[in-house]
């Protein structure tokens, strides 16, 4: 009997023991390697004429890419589609395992930097010559670019395309302007600042902003304020992590010490600290706040829901006519490194910045800016609405070259775990804008070196 | 049989034991009827074994070995030992998660038994009526409704022009009023409040059921001695209750160790790390910075955490009688 025990025994460490050793080497490892040159495409690729379905995975919430590809089927019937969707937290955390478990044709894609580093995305390059991508203008393309590693962006080789690319800014509430005698947008800083204080001083909340839960939504007026305080290359270069760049910098404190200042005349709600997104949305649509600081992809909606009341200006400059920039950046969309289909997703990803419909597509459901040439086709937009606002407001943008890319994409975690806490308290008053920015920085410092 | 076989060539007898022989030999061990060997028992245990090898075992094991490496998820790793360990007790963002999990305990644990307690007996008193009936299933729902439903309606009940502010302005309080979910001071508080709502419900039936169990007798012996309900509820009830409560601080003190959910549906951490919760923090370390290695070695310390409380708890409550 005893022996039998000690046989049993044996048995089951045999099996357990089996499956924990399973996987006792180092993790990893289980990512493609590199490409031993970026694909060199001789004629611009297609999708053919023999039936292809095209696994897409994207954001929902968002009816573009559908409608895209529902336009695209219907000038090429052999393309089906085969879609998944997620909202883009989702996607961002799923990102890596399913570029390299799961590989999608045609992905919306979060941050690219680790995605690069680990080989999943397709080298464009090969199509971006094919194509004639190289002639566009070249900020459409920069936030995709990235140094060989994976670690510097902004340069280098392209490694996703947009749909379109959003432009933000401040919307405000015409009704309400009326009411404290604003006829025009405030042309300065000062003049922003004044009306924000008339508006104060009259009961109406000037800023809705939200800044709750894990996205600080007060990163939009604090890099808006950079932006304005000082030139938005260095911001850039913090944000594609060039080395040595440092987002602590006079410039940047004075734009936080603005920020503080609005925080502490009252100018946000109250409760801006358990403000989400979408309850900043329903509340300044319902008419609470005055100006809100947001982007182009709510144009399309406002137009809808408050036709004709809502405005919108790019932040203005601290001296009158100076330069002005913005946080604009394309609706990036990639090609896993195991695609299948690579050909076919590439002329897709063309079609939508040169096809005269797409582009209307791109304008009228995605409310922003078509990707492509600069003289490529626009559709009509109706004067008066956001929408036409917003695209001016990116001709504008083009011609100061103030393109920037959000100080929330510089690595993956800067958001929710530096800039969204820490906003948050300097809301509460537990933090002052000098400690702030050292406090951002010393976390990007140990993300940028250590991951 | 016209064909010797080889085997009946042989006398069967000589060269292995027969029945007889073999009965002989297990005798002892037949007396309690037909024998069935031993391995046919883990036969039995095997599947589950087997489930519980390859979904609770041979992940810790890995997240074990994950938190000696420092590694993306997908990349190649490199060897960091006890590195991660290190930081997470001296990570001063790390280790306040910690203290968050252990300030949780209080909302969790204290008020749910507590109060548990208080009303299990009341709904004992009144069992006949149908109010108990309505009580008992009005404070249980909360475990039958997602944590996520519930942690939506409770940011809603508590955002700064939900029912709660509107009641406190409505009987003059409007002075304390304010986002709790997005007050420094209030929010984990405000989150221990949802978890406790969560787990009264869970921790009332099962006392309810404990004194189902209570000898009445000892009830009316106490009575004739003139024991007043308070004398009875700490010299009976509780005492007999022990091991429906053991039950109780064990299941809330691991709920509020191991929060996530409500934390994440509610606050998502904030304001400020206000309440960041080890859970969060692990998810948030794996899935948004991409630390496997420091989320493996958080998730270790917190689940040895766990064990340090919830053993002591199990061996105070045990039942010395048996």
């Amino acid at each position: 009997m005893s022996r039998r025990t000690r046989w049993n025994g044996a048995a089951l460490a045999v099996v357990m023991g089996g499956s924990l050793a399973a996987g006792c080497g180092a993790p990893g490892g289980d990512a493609p390697q590199p490409e031993a040159t970026s694909a060199s495409v001789a004629a611009a690729p297609t999708c053919g004429t023999a039936p292809v379905t095209l696994n897409a995975y994207i954001e929902t919430g968002f009816p573009l890419p559908k409608e895209l590809s529902t336009e695209f089927s219907k000038q090429y019937p052999n393309v089906k589609w085969n879609i998944r969707e997620d909202q883009f937290a989702v996607i961002t955390q799923n990102a890596p395992r399913v570029l390299a478990d799961d590989p999608p044709d045609l992905m919306r894609l979060p941050q690219v930097s680790e995605l690069v580093k680990n080989n999943l995305l397709k080298n464009l390059d090969g199509y971006a010559k094919a194509f004639g991508w190289d002639s566009w203008p070249a900020s459409q393309l920069e936030q995709m670019r990235l140094a060989p590693g994976g670690k510097t962006r902004g340069e280098g080789s392209l490694y996703a395309m947009g749909l379109n690319f959003s432009m933000t800014g401040v919307f405000y509430n015409k009704k309400l302007a009326a009411k404290i005698g604003m006829s025009s947008p405030p042309a300065t800083l000062a003049e922003l600042d004044d009306a924000l204080a008339k508006a104060k001083s009259a009961g109406i909340t000037p800023i809705a902003q939200f800044n709750g839960g894990a996205t600080g939504g007060l990163a939009f007026p604090l890099q808006d304020l950079m932006a304005a305080y000082g030139p938005p290359g260095p911001i850039n270069d913090w944000i594609y992590q060039k080395p040595g760049a440092t987002i602590d910098t006079p410039s940047n404190l004075q734009a936080t010490q603005h920020l503080e200042k609005w925080i502490k005349a009252g100018y946000f709600w109250k409760d801006v600290n358990a403000v989400d997104y979408a309850t900043m949305m329903s509340r300044f649509i319902k008419g609470d706040g005055l100006f809100s600081f947001n982007g182009d992809w709510e144009s399309g909606n406002l137009d809808k829901q408050m036709p004709g009341d809502v405005g919108f200006f790019l932040m203005p400059p601290v001296q009158q006519g100076g330069k002005q920039a913005a946080m604009s950046a394309p609706l990036t969309y990639g090609i896993s490194s195991r695609a299948k289909n690579a050909d076919c997703a590439a002329f897709f990803l063309n079609w939508v910045a040169t096809d005269p419909k797409a582009r209307e597509i791109g304008v009228k459901v995605g409310g922003s800016h078509p990707m492509g040439p600069a003289d490529g086709p626009m559709p009509e937009v109706a004067k008066d609405t956001v929408t036409a606002s917003t695209l001016d407001a990116g001709a504008k943008i083009a011609e100061d070259n103030g393109a920037m890319d959000f100080i929330a994409n510089a690595t993956g975690a800067i958001y929710a775990k530096s800039w969204t806490p820490q906003l948050q308290k300097l809301v509460a008053g537990q933090q002052t804008p000098e400690e702030l920015l050292k406090s951002v920085q010393s976390d990007y410092t140990s993300q940028v070196g250590g991951s | 049989m016209t064909r010797p076989t080889p085997e009946s060539a042989v006398d069967p007898d000589a060269t292995r034991p027969g029945p007889a022989a073999v009965t002989r030999k297990r005798s002892p061990a037949r007396s309690g009827g037909l024998r069935t060997p031993s391995w046919v028992g883990w036969l039995f245990v095997a599947p589950a074994l087997g489930f519980y090898a390859v979904f609770v075992l041979r992940p810790i094991a890995l997240t074990v070995q994950y938190s000696m490496y420092r590694w993306d998820g997908i990349g190649a790793s490199t060897w960091a030992g006890l590195g991660n360990y290190v930081k997470v007790f001296t990570d001063p963002d790390l280790f306040a998660s910690i203290l968050n999990a252990i300030k949780l305990i209080a909302f969790f644990s204290v008020i749910p038994v507590v109060l548990g307690l208080a009303i299990a007996s009341t709904i004992r008193r009144i069992a006949e009526s149908r109010l108990a009936l309505v009580a008992r299933t009005v404070l249980f729902l909360p475990q039958v409704i997602p944590l996520v439903a519930a942690g939506i309606a409770w940011s809603w009940l508590m955002s700064s022009t939900g029912l709660v502010n509107q009641l406190l302005t409505s009987v003059g309080l409007g002075g304390v009023a304010r986002a709790w979910l997005g007050d420094f001071s209030t929010a984990l508080p405000a989150v221990g409040v949802i978890g406790a709502w969560v787990l009264l419900g869970l921790c009332t039936i099962l006392l309810l059921s404990g004194m189902s169990k209570i000898d009445m007798s000892l009830y009316e012996a106490a009575r004739m001695d003139g024991a007043g309900p308070m004398r009875e509820f700490f010299s009976i009830t509780v005492p007999s209750l022990r091991q429906e409560i053991g039950v109780c601080v064990t299941v809330t003190v691991i709920a509020a160790l191991a929060s996530f959910d409500i934390v994440y549906v509610s606050t998502q951490g904030g304001p400020g790390n206000a309440t960041m919760v080890p859970g969060l923090e692990i998810y948030y370390l794996a899935f948004s910075e991409r630390q496997v290695g420091m989320a493996s070695a958080l998730a270790v310390v917190l689940m040895l955490l766990v064990l340090l409380v919830a053993l002591p708890i199990q061996w105070l409550t045990k039942d010395r009688s048996s």
